[in-house]
């Protein structure tokens, strides 16, 4: 077998593992949450009784472990079950919101790579210059803002004084792309400013890292140009450092979103996921956390592969 | 080309002087040298590291390494004042009209593309040919460099290729444009004896096929006496003479130079023989052993005695340094057994007791790497004097200074001292004071002079062997340079792929006959002769038919 079809083979095995283990980690977090749906909806006046029977129709009252097989066994047949607090299939509830999310971190992403890749190269290219100055200033300026601010200040900009975007982005099913590219565009701009610095500084600091090596040195003795000698020389030996970060920040995308959804009242998972802990609706909140676990899980093999992909040493055996 | 351009030179250096930037202010490390190369002329620098040989050679490309400037002084080349051109001018002129060829190539290839890829690099930004033309003239420079499967070699990694090719294939690299002058930087310095001789005799006969000039730089005199048609010597970026290379070889002028002719004479005093019979310190049986399934080592035996050098020698991979680690506990063996002193020892240094570990000492060849930075002299050696021998405090420091006293270091100048503040051949000494420290029976001593200039390997040998009659200590001396083993050996053990092919006492190993590796072996070191490498070829091509 090939050794990379293997290594994928085998990082999926332990990617399910770790998503198993996972999985015991989310049920158990639910379950040490003070109060439950019951209380929730039944509300302060509810006597003991009432709360039981409703606890016994939700099947609450059987024992945790029994619960978590149930729920195992339901989720590996990709069944999530049901919402506790609407009845309503977890499946149904969650593939919309997921689809906005992913929507939402594909849109930043598209933005975000190519420019802070970009950025560092151009930065790695004319080191200790104003440029590559002004740019470790500004993307670190952003980066140590909270996210919430960096939205709230672009909502005050771009959507009240300059009217240029809207402030909410909800979204419906009428909207053509178009629409929507433009009412996501501040939450996709917002989570661009937060995750460029560190793609950035990584892509310059890989680069300048291999900057002294003897085979820069020939490079530029063959009279290669400076651009010529980071891009062709320099980059495809800083890919698998510089992939791991995208990877990371791609996958901050997908599940740290939380924040930037809620304040631009977005409709994606992070915002049904914290809905939903208000509300203890603690099935929901289990699937949404095991679908972000699996997409952290899977963007990390993914990089992995690359790294290994685009390594001829490994690619190329002797 | 006409007479008139032949004569005419093609570099002309004007006194050069180069600055380095260390700290705050720039110190001068290059004082004014000139230089002239006519066309097709090969000239070669040598000298000792810190002799600015490798500066020269990349201001002659119009290169400056980072942190270093070329203050004052002309280099011209064809009528193209470097110093002063523009950046553009002189990326122009670099792989185009002017290559370099590498000390490593392992280093100095770009492990993400293929060898044609970089190959073809220069002459397509330049202009200078098509990629097709590139390609075929690839195979061509590949055929004449002797490199195997010439059609097929150019479309691997670098590091799918041996070091020895790679090197040759730079060489062919540098070719690429049909440049008028190559700069070759220690081209050889890195490869085994038998792999140089392919790569010199195939540089040599491209560079005259091509009628190239080049500069060849290295701190070998025996390989620059091959090579180059004017050889000039250099000190702490001086120049200390220069002259044809026969002359230079037969009749030096100048003090450094003969001292530079003159190292390859030291000689330990010959021991007398010690009866075999009696119990040897270090005695390996039968040892087999693998890096995981690798296997490394195949039925090796040999006995080293009491106060006598046993070399170990082979070219790289043949298993030198993993007969260390068997003997050392690092790699236990899968087989046969390891005794010092007649008492077998357990496998792994992990089962061996603290008197055990102290018997067996270690000298490493970078003792750059094998010193802590952030350890002051005192503390490296005073270590293994506190873990083996128990004493501490007062007692600890007086044999910390008779330790220094021993490697001739005057303990109140070094001893609070840390080593980046430290000569290369003082850190060795270093590296010698912390295994006596241990007061071991037997040391092994891998590769310890190799990465130090001659003068200065001279006297660490000498230390060695005065450290040698002093304590009656054993050594294994591990090393592919054979004028070491001549200069300090008693025994010869010859290692190929893991397996002892040849082993006695020094005086019959180096009479004929051989056997046919040791021959190889012998006969590849290169010699002063200038006609050293041409006789060597011709021999072994009748060898051959």
């Amino acid at each position: 077998m090939h050794p990379l079809a293997r290594m994928v083979l085998q990082r999926l095995g332990l990617g399910l593992v770790t998503l198993f283990v996972v999985s015991i980690i989310i049920f158990s977090a639910v379950e040490l949450l003070p109060g439950d749906i019951t209380q929730q909806i039944l509300g302060q006046a509810a006597t003991p009784e009432t709360v039981a029977a409703f606890r016994k129709e939700l099947g609450l009252d059987r024992p945790p472990v029994e619960r978590y097989f149930d729920w195992l066994g339901g989720v590996m047949t990709g069944d999530f079950g049901k919402s506790l607090a609407n009845q309503r299939e977890i499946s149904d509830l969650i593939s919309g919101r997921f689809g906005n999310t992913l929507f939402l971190a594909g849109y930043a992403a598209v933005i975000a790579i190519p420019l802070s890749v970009m950025l560092g190269l151009l930065a790695a290219l004319y080191r200790n210059s104003f440029f590559d100055r002004f740019i470790n200033m500004a993307t670190l300026s952003s980066i140590s803002f909270p996210e919430f601010f960096v939205a709230y200040i672009l909502i005050v900009f771009l959507a009240v004084r300059a009217q240029m975007f809207p402030a909410i982005s909800s979204l419906n099913d009428d909207m053509t792309l178009l629409d929507m590219f433009y009412r996501a565009f501040l939450p996709a701009l917002t989570l661009t400013l937060v995750v460029t610095a560190h793609m950035m500084r990584m892509t310059r600091a890989a680069i300048i890292n291999l900057l002294a090596s003897p085979y820069i040195e020939m490079a530029r003795l063959k009279g290669m140009s400076q651009a010529r000698v980071i891009v062709k020389h320099a980059l495809p030996n800083a890919l698998a450092p510089i992939i791991n970060v995208i990877a990371l920040n791609l996958a901050y995308l997908v599940t740290g979103v939380v924040l930037v959804e809620v304040v631009f009242v977005y409709p994606g998972l992070g915002q049904l996921l914290v809905d939903s802990v208000a509300n203890r609706d603690i099935t929901v909140v289990q699937a949404s956390c095991l679908i972000f676990a699996g997409v952290y899980i899977l963007l990390n093999l993914l990089a992995d592969i690359l790294s290994i992909a685009t390594n001829p040493r490994l690619m190329h055996r002797k | 080309m006409t007479n008139s351009t032949e004569t005419q030179n093609l570099l002309t250096i004007r006194g050069l002087r180069i600055e380095g930037k260390s700290g705050d202010h720039w110190n001068e490390i290059v004082h004014g040298v000139d230089l002239d190369l006519k066309r097709g002329e090969v000239l070669g620098l040598i000298g000792e590291s810190g002799a600015g040989k490798s500066t020269i050679g990349l201001a002659a490309m119009g290169f400056t390494r980072d942190g270093c400037r070329i203050s004052s002084g002309t280099i011209d080349f064809d009528g193209i004042d470097l110093v002063n051109a523009t950046q553009k001018v002189r990326r122009g002129l670099r792989g185009h009209r002017i290559a370099y060829v590498a000390q490593s190539a392992a280093a100095s290839f770009n492990p993400a593309h293929k060898l044609i890829d970089q190959y073809c690099e220069s002459p397509i930004v330049h202009g200078v040919m098509s990629r097709d033309q590139a390609e075929k003239d690839a195979v061509d420079l590949y055929r004449r460099l002797h490199l195997p499967n010439p059609e097929d070699i150019g479309f691997r990694y670098p590091h799918q290729v041996s070091g020895g090719q790679l090197q040759r294939a730079m060489t062919a690299m540098a070719m690429a444009s049909k440049p008028d002058l190559i700069i070759f930087d220690e081209p050889t310095t890195a490869l085994d004896v038998t792999t140089q001789i392919e790569v010199l005799s195939a540089i040599r006969d491209v560079v005259r096929e091509f009628h190239t000039a080049a500069i060849y730089i290295t701190h070998d005199l025996a390989v620059v006496a091959q090579m180059a048609d004017r050889v000039k010597v250099l000190l702490k970026g001086e120049e200390v003479e220069e002259s044809d290379t026969r002359s230079m070889l037969n009749d030096p002028k100048e003090d450094y130079t003969k001292s530079l002719w003159a190292v390859r004479s030291f000689h330990a005093e010959p021991k007398a023989d010690v009866s075999q019979a009696c119990t040897p310190v270090v005695s390996i049986k039968n040892v087999t052993a693998a890096y995981g399934k690798v296997p490394v080592l195949h039925d090796v035996s040999f006995n080293i005695h009491k106060g006598r050098t046993v070399a170990v020698v082979g070219e790289s991979g043949s298993g030198k340094s993993t007969t260390a680690r068997v003997i050392t506990g690092l790699l236990p063996a899968s087989k046969g057994e390891i005794c010092f002193n007649g008492k077998v020892m357990p496998g792994s240094y992990k089962q061996r007791s603290k008197d055990q570990l102290r018997q067996a000492q270690m000298i490493y060849q970078m003792a750059d790497t094998a010193l802590n930075p952030k350890q002051t002299i005192g503390e490296i050696i005073g270590r293994p004097v506190q873990f083996y021998l128990g004493l501490r405090g007062k007692d600890r420091l007086e044999r910390v200074r008779a330790l220094l006293d021993e490697i001739e270091l005057e303990p109140d100048l070094y001893i609070n001292r840390l080593p980046s503040e430290l000569s290369g051949g003082q850190k060795q000494r270093i590296g010698i004071a912390r295994a006596l420290a241990a007061e071991p029976e037997f040391i092994i001593c891998d590769e310890v002079t190799s990465a130090l200039d001659q003068l200065v390997a001279e006297g660490i040998l000498k230390l060695l062997s005065k450290v040698q009659k002093d304590f009656g200590l054993a050594y294994m001396f591990i090393t592919h340079d054979l004028a070491t083993v001549r200069a300090i050996a008693d025994e010869v053990v010859v290692m190929q792929q893991g397996k002892v092919v040849e082993a006695g006492p020094k005086d019959i190993m180096f009479t004929p006959p051989h056997h046919a590796y040791t021959d190889l072996l012998l006969s590849s070191i290169p010699e002063m002769d200038p006609d050293w490498l041409d006789k060597l070829l011709k021999q072994r091509e009748e060898a051959g038919q």
